[in-house]
């Protein structure tokens, strides 16, 4: 069985992000994967390591990402979590890509990786830690005709009878989905601990090469995803302005009292 | 282009609408004639906030009866928003802003081919015509401007963005069917159960507009949490270590609930990034913890240093004698 895993690129929200001429700075110091997308790498290599020796034998997990060259970063740390193999599709006519040119290139790679050989799956984190749309898989999901089981809090994947069903909680709601394979699914951060690194993969991962493809590789209109096929465009991005220091009060007894006075004082009663 | 017509989709049609419907419906009408799109029979109580806030027409999907539990998938329910855009040559569809209704406006954006901003705190026309999404993003440090040169602009919209306002006259408000022909996809619903929101009881989280947090250093008593949190008449969230734990059931945060309330109170709750992803977006920021370094400071407007199990409750009883005075 074949697993793709889109995975994302993305500043470390522990560092100061920011944004220039409207497009959020890439610096590749501050780059890693997206934490979220390590839940779906995770998902796709349990599932293969469930079968059985054959079938394991002729499967693969496969990664790709859209972004700059700096990405193979993140490739090779889902290289060091146990991936087979992985893609980046770069290309200049994909800057400024919006939610569906996207997704529209992240699925003409999955038909390309189809073409050699069935992909029964697409897992995708629950959403990127910067744009935080969590909308990617849906779109995905549409253009490439598959069902759609998103932000699995559980997913099982019956390999024999080939569906995939998610349990979910969003907000007031609880559902357990099924679908046939092949399906494109979003898994959550409740869905499973992602494993850490071994000494063997961290060494190999270093000096596995990650493919890279561009426009020309894939079956998609150039006029469709990029700057030029964008449907919503960034037209003013500016940091906010730094909060006023806190007044800190500490608490020698009436530290409560403080507080009360405090929201009692700005109406927040 | 005020001839503009903006359809809003209405979560919670069968019972009342809540602030978030209320809230969008309010921020439709600055920008066209608006209609609502709804997928089961609209309450009385409904109809009558909808007449009160300026709407004539809801739009009724009438969807096979053999779709069953599907009828509640976001594909479908995306579909029935996609024909309504078409019976209503609409300009726009405003949805509120969480992880279904997200679904639901991408699945719809896809298939109309139509720009899509989430989580947009405002939205207004640009200088030529076009709909203009502000939204604040990278936890909450940024403000960005999102331009949707599409005809069909499709945008979910964050709670506590806008402030709900009534009409002067209200207008009489019909209900008009349309058959939406869904056909039962590829997934199936093996089980669906649907939580009663309880109004007699605390705020929704996502929607209230004062919110207190528990985190680890409650240790898993949220008595003094809840205390607090009646006293203001505020929702109670915890950090996710808290529900890892099982202490609590939801959380705020980048992988949780986003709250933007006018007010957060944050007890216990160290201010990792991933947590304040949910929550920087507050108005005012109060911080309760033992620890003077801890993160949480660095965005607050006010903090103790203290106990929280002394703090709160002393706090709670002051604003409970505050009121009764
Ligand atoms: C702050 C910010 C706000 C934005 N707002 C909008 C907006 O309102 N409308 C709009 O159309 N565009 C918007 N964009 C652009 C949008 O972020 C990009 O198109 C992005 O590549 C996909 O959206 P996301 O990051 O929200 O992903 P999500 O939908 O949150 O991603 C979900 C999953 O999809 C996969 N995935 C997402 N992107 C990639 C990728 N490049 N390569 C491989 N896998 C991927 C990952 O598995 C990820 O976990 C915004 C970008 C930023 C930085
Ligand atoms: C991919 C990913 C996504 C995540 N998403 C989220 C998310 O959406 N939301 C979220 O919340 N977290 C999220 N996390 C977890 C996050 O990184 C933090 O671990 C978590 O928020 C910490 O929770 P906490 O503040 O309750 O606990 P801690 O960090 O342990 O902080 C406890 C605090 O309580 C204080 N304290 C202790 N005792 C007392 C006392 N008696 N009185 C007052 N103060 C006291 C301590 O000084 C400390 O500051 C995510 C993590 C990952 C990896």
């Amino acid at each position: 069985m074949r697993i793709v895993v889109p995975v994302k690129y993305v500043p470390d929200i522990q560092s100061d992000r920011a944004f220039e001429d409207c497009r959020l700075v890439r610096d590749p110091s501050e780059g890693t994967l997206n934490e979220l997308d390590e839940h779906a790498v995770e998902a796709a290599l349990s599932i293969i390591e469930s079968l059985d020796d054959d079938a394991r034998a002729a499967s693969d997990v496969v990664v790709v990402t859209m972004a700059g060259p700096d990405a193979d970063a993140a490739v090779r740390k889902t290289y060091q979590m146990g991936v087979d193999r992985g893609v980046r599709i770069s290309d200049e006519g994909l800057e400024g890509s919006d939610y569906a040119g996207t997704a529209r290139t992240l699925a003409a790679a999955v038909r390309r990786l189809g073409d050699e050989t069935p992909v029964d799956l697409v897992i995708t984190g629950m959403a990127a830690l910067d744009g935080l749309g969590s909308v990617v898989p849906v779109y995905l999901a549409a253009e490439l005709g598959l069902p759609q089981l998103t932000n699995a809090s559980e997913l099982d994947v019956d390999t024999a009878a080939r569906t995939a069903r998610v349990t979910r909680d969003l907000g007031h709601v609880h559902e357990v989905l099924e679908a046939p394979l092949p399906a494109v699914v979003s898994v959550s951060d409740h869905a499973n601990q992602p494993r850490y690194p071994n000494f063997k993969l961290i060494m190999a991962a270093r000096k596995k090469p990650v493919e890279e493809w561009s426009l020309a590789d894939l079956d998609v209109a150039a006029e469709t995803v990029g700057e030029s096929g964008a449907r919503t465009r960034t037209s003013r991005a500016e940091p906010r302005p730094p909060r006023p220091e806190a007044e800190i009060v500490v608490d020698k007894g009436e530290g409560g009292t403080a507080l009360a006075d405090f929201l009692i004082r700005n109406e927040l009663v | 282009m005020t001839n503009r017509t903006v359809l809003v989709l209405l979560d919670t049609p069968a019972t009342a609408l809540r602030s978030p419907a209320l809230e969008i419906l309010t921020l439709a009408r600055s920008l066209g004639r608006v209609e609502a799109v709804v997928t089961e029979s609209p309450s009385v109580q409904t109809l009558a906030q909808l007449g009160s806030h300026g709407v004539e027409l809801v739009r009724q999907a009438e969807l096979p009866s053999t779709l069953g539990e599907s009828a509640h998938l976001s594909t479908t329910v995306a579909q029935v928003l996609a024909a309504a855009v078409r019976a209503a040559d609409a300009d726009a569809v405003l949805l509120t802003s969480n992880f279904v209704t997200k679904e639901i406006a991408a699945r719809v954006a896809h298939d109309l081919d139509a720009g899509l901003v989430v989580d947009a705190a405002t939205l207004v026309e640009g200088p030529d015509g076009r709909l203009v999404a502000g939204k604040r993003v990278l936890a909450g440090s940024w403000d960005t401007e999102c331009e949707i040169t599409t005809d069909v602009s499709v945008v979910t919209v964050r709670s506590n963005a806008v402030v709900p306002a009534t009409v002067d006259q209200p207008v009489e408000t019909t209900v008009e069917g349309f058959a939406v022909d869904v056909a039962a996809g590829a997934v199936t619903v093996v089980e669906r159960t649907v939580e009663e929101i309880d109004d007699a009881g605390r705020p929704e989280l996502a929607e209230a507009g004062s919110v207190v947090v528990g985190g680890r250093g409650t240790d898993g008593d949220f008595g003094p949490v809840e205390e607090f949190a009646s006293s203001i008449g505020a929702a109670v969230g915890a950090t996710r270590d808290v529900v890892f734990e099982g202490w609590f059931d939801q959380f705020v945060g980048q992988t949780g609930v986003t709250v933007t309330p006018r007010l957060y109170v944050g007890a216990g709750v160290s201010g990792a990034p991933h947590h304040r992803g949910g929550m920087q977006a507050s108005q005012v920021v109060v911080a309760v913890n033992n620890d003077p370094e801890c993160p949480l400071f660095e965005i607050a407007d006010f903090a103790v240093v203290g106990d929280l199990a002394d703090v709160l409750p002393q706090a709670a009883a002051a604003i409970r004698a505050h009121k009764e005075s």
